[in-house]
Order: structure tokens, then C-alpha cells, then sequence
């Protein structure tokens, strides 16, 4: 990399396909993103990416930057390209649609699978639930509730790359959230949806989740929570 | 459910092979390492209640940890699944009881059996 030019190689196409390498002006503060705009504005109109909100917010710009998923938003080319270049590719184990576009659809499908919708326990008639911020179960589900849902754990996870049953770590941190949380109506059926082959017992708790998550959330330990709380169900006959 | 299950038995099991295994080497060192000799060895094991309790319960944890172990290498790295691997794996855990169990019996024995050391 020198000080005004920075080597990028972007894949092009689908399962099949070529990296391509451009030319981008290197400039301070520039992420990932930028880079990726850049050379679509300027090069390649018709490369296929996503993003939303620019600000680490929305989680849809996540893709692999030399080697590791990243959030492209608010990953400083700076912190990436020391040895020289940048390789852009589309998020591991998700399909792909096009460039560095990946299809979402099994990972939100396998939330659903964890169970990792909330399940109202009043109606909006109802007064509204008053959990202190400090209760223990409130304060576990505050420590996992900030997802922004990017997939980049699910993309940093070799048990989802071998299996293709399991639900991975960002659908069973939100499930685990929902077991902790007072106010779903049904945290028994989420760890019935958890115990099942794909759930958190499939889980080698190696943390390459918790290792990548962009927003600093800890799935392993979440997982490790489940197994426990799927134990003392099943051994208490709660699981059947 | 059935997931659920399995992890705790392999769980369970690992937790109990842990004293075992450890035991069980210690046992190894001390003979060799005072030369005893197989008619020795015999002598002591033969008939006694507390060995035959120890190695069929030994037997017995193995054979419920290996085989669940194997069922998932086999799911994650062969890919192979449903099941066939879930018969496979109860298979090789049979096996292994019979297997353990038919070596725990040579040694213990009851005084049954020719060249009884004791
Ligand atoms: S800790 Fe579990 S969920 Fe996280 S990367 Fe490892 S196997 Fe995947
Ligand atoms: S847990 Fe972290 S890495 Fe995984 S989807 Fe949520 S924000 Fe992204
Ligand atoms: S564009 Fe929204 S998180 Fe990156």
C-alpha cells in the first residue's frame, strides 16, 4: 500500500466467479465501505453490495476482508491493509447472490428454528411489565440484546460451516435472551427449540464467535447458558 | 430433547472416566513398575468385587462417552447424518460394552475359568 493507492481485490460473481483488482485512492479515516462505494461510483457500476445505515447500525454491510468477517461500515482500511492489500469477499456459509452480496434467508430462518421471536405473555391492554433494570435476569438479557444482526459471528463459525443443522451462535444469543427474559410468554419452548439436533448442544464453544462480533457480544457464553438451563430443565422432566 | 440427553450423558460419563482414566494409568505404572507378573496381577483381581466394580463401571463409561463423541465427528466431519449414524454409533457402543466387559470378566474371573493365579 502506498500513501495515495491502495490494491483492492474484490470477488466478482457467484459461487463461480474471479476476484478483480482495482486501483482506489487511499484516504484517512476511509473504511472498507468506502473503498467497496468507491469502485462502484467510479469503476464498477454494476458490483452488487449492501449496506444501510453507515454507522454500525443496521448490520447489512458485513462481508469477509482479507480472510475474517467484518463490518465493512466501521472497519478502518487503515486496521486491515498493514501488509499492502485488501481481498473483499461475500460472508462465509450463507449463499450467494451476486459480488459480495450473500442471501440472509437461512440465517433468519434459523432464528425462527431457535426460537428466537419473542412471545408475548400480555396484551397491549395490559399494564406494562415493571422489571427493575438491576434484576439478574434483566441485567443477562441487556448483555445480549444489542445484536444488529450482521452475520458475522454465523460467517466466523466453523460448526455452522460443518453442520449445516445448526441454528449458530446470533440465532441462540437471541434465544437466550428470550429464556432470561420475564416477560415472554413461552421460555420453556425455547429451550425446546434449542435442545434439538442444530441447538446449543452442538455448540464447541472454541469463541471465534465471540472473538468477531462487531459489536463486542458474547454468544459462547449465552450457549454455555443454554446448556445449563436445557439441563436442569431435562433433569427437572422440563424438556419433554 | 434427545440432543439434550446425549450431552448430558456424555458430560456425566466424561466426568466419571476423569477419576478413572487417571487411576487406571496409576494402576498401569505401579505394575510395571514393581515387575508384577501377570499370575500376580491375576491373583489380586480374581474374584475381588471392589476390581470388577471398578473396570464395569469403567467399561460402562466409555462405552456411553465414546460412541456420542463419534456420532458427532461423524455428523460435522463426514457429513454423515440421520439415522444410520445414530444406529452405527449405538453399534459401536455395544461393541465396546461387550468388548470391556468380556476383558473386565478374564480378569475378575470368580474363580471361574482354567489358570486361576489366585
Ligand atoms: S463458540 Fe459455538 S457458536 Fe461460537 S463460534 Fe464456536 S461453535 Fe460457533
Ligand atoms: S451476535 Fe454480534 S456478530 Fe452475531 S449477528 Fe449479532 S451483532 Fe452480528
Ligand atoms: S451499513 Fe449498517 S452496519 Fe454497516
Amino acid at each position: 500500500m502506498t500513501d495515495e493507492t491502495l490494491t483492492v481485490e474484490i470477488w466478482r460473481g457467484k459461487d463461480t466467479g474471479r476476484f478483480e483488482t482495482y486501483q482506489v485512492p487511499h484516504r484517512q479515516s476511509q473504511t472498507i465501505l468506502d473503498v467497496v462505494t468507491w469502485i462502484q461510483r467510479h469503476r464498477e457500476p454494476a458490483l452488487a453490495y449492501r449496506f444501510a445505515c453507515r454507522v454500525g447500525m443496521c448490520g447489512s454491510c458485513a462481508m469477509t476482508v482479507n480472510g475474517r468477517p467484518r463490518w465493512t461500515c466501521r472497519t478502518h482500511v487503515s486496521k486491515v491493509a498493514a501488509s499492502g492489500g485488501v481481498r473483499i469477499e461475500p460472508l462465509r456459509n450463507l449463499p450467494r447472490i451476486k459480488d459480495l452480496v450473500t442471501d440472509m434467508t437461512p440465517f433468519f430462518e434459523k432464528w425462527q428454528t431457535a426460537r428466537g421471536r419473542f412471545e408475548p405473555s400480555a396484551t397491549r391492554s395490559e399494564p406494562m411489565a415493571a422489571i427493575p433494570s438491576d434484576d439478574p435476569e434483566r441485567r443477562i438479557v441487556d448483555a445480549g440484546i444489542e445484536c444488529i444482526n450482521c452475520g458475522v459471528c454465523h460467517a466466523a463459525c466453523d460448526v455452522v460451516a460443518w453442520n449445516p443443522d445448526y441454528v449458530g451462535p446470533a440465532a441462540l444469543n437471541r434465544a437466550w435472551t428470550l429464556a432470561n427474559d420475564q416477560r415472554d410468554g413461552d421460555r420453556a419452548g425455547v429451550l425446546k427449540a434449542v435442545s434439538a439436533a442444530g441447538g446449543c448442544h452442538a455448540c464447541h464453544t472454541h469463541g471465534s464467535c465471540v472473538e468477531h462480533c462487531p459489536v463486542g457480544l458474547n454468544p459462547t457464553a449465552g450457549i454455555a447458558g443454554l446448556k445449563r438451563m436445557t439441563l436442569s430443565a431435562l433433569l427437572k422432566g422440563g424438556l419433554s | 430433547m434427545i440432543e439434550a440427553r446425549l450431552y448430558l450423558l456424555q458430560r456425566g460419563s466424561a466426568m466419571l472416566l476423569a477419576p478413572l482414566v487417571l487411576i487406571h494409568l496409576g494402576l498401569i505404572l505401579y505394575a510395571i513398575g514393581d515387575g508384577l507378573s501377570a499370575a500376580e496381577i491375576l491373583g489380586r483381581t480374581r474374584g475381588s468385587f471392589a476390581w470388577a466394580a471398578f473396570y464395569g463401571l469403567f467399561v460402562l463409561a466409555a462405552a456411553v462417552h465414546a460412541p456420542i463423541g463419534l456420532r458427532n465427528l461423524a455428523r460435522e466431519w463426514l457429513a454423515w447424518r440421520g439415522r444410520s449414524v445414530d444406529a452405527a454409533a449405538l453399534v459401536f457402543g455395544l461393541v465396546l460394552l461387550a468388548l470391556g466387559l468380556r476383558a473386565v470378566w478374564a480378569v475378575i474371573g470368580f474363580g471361574i475359568g482354567a489358570g486361576d493365579g489366585a
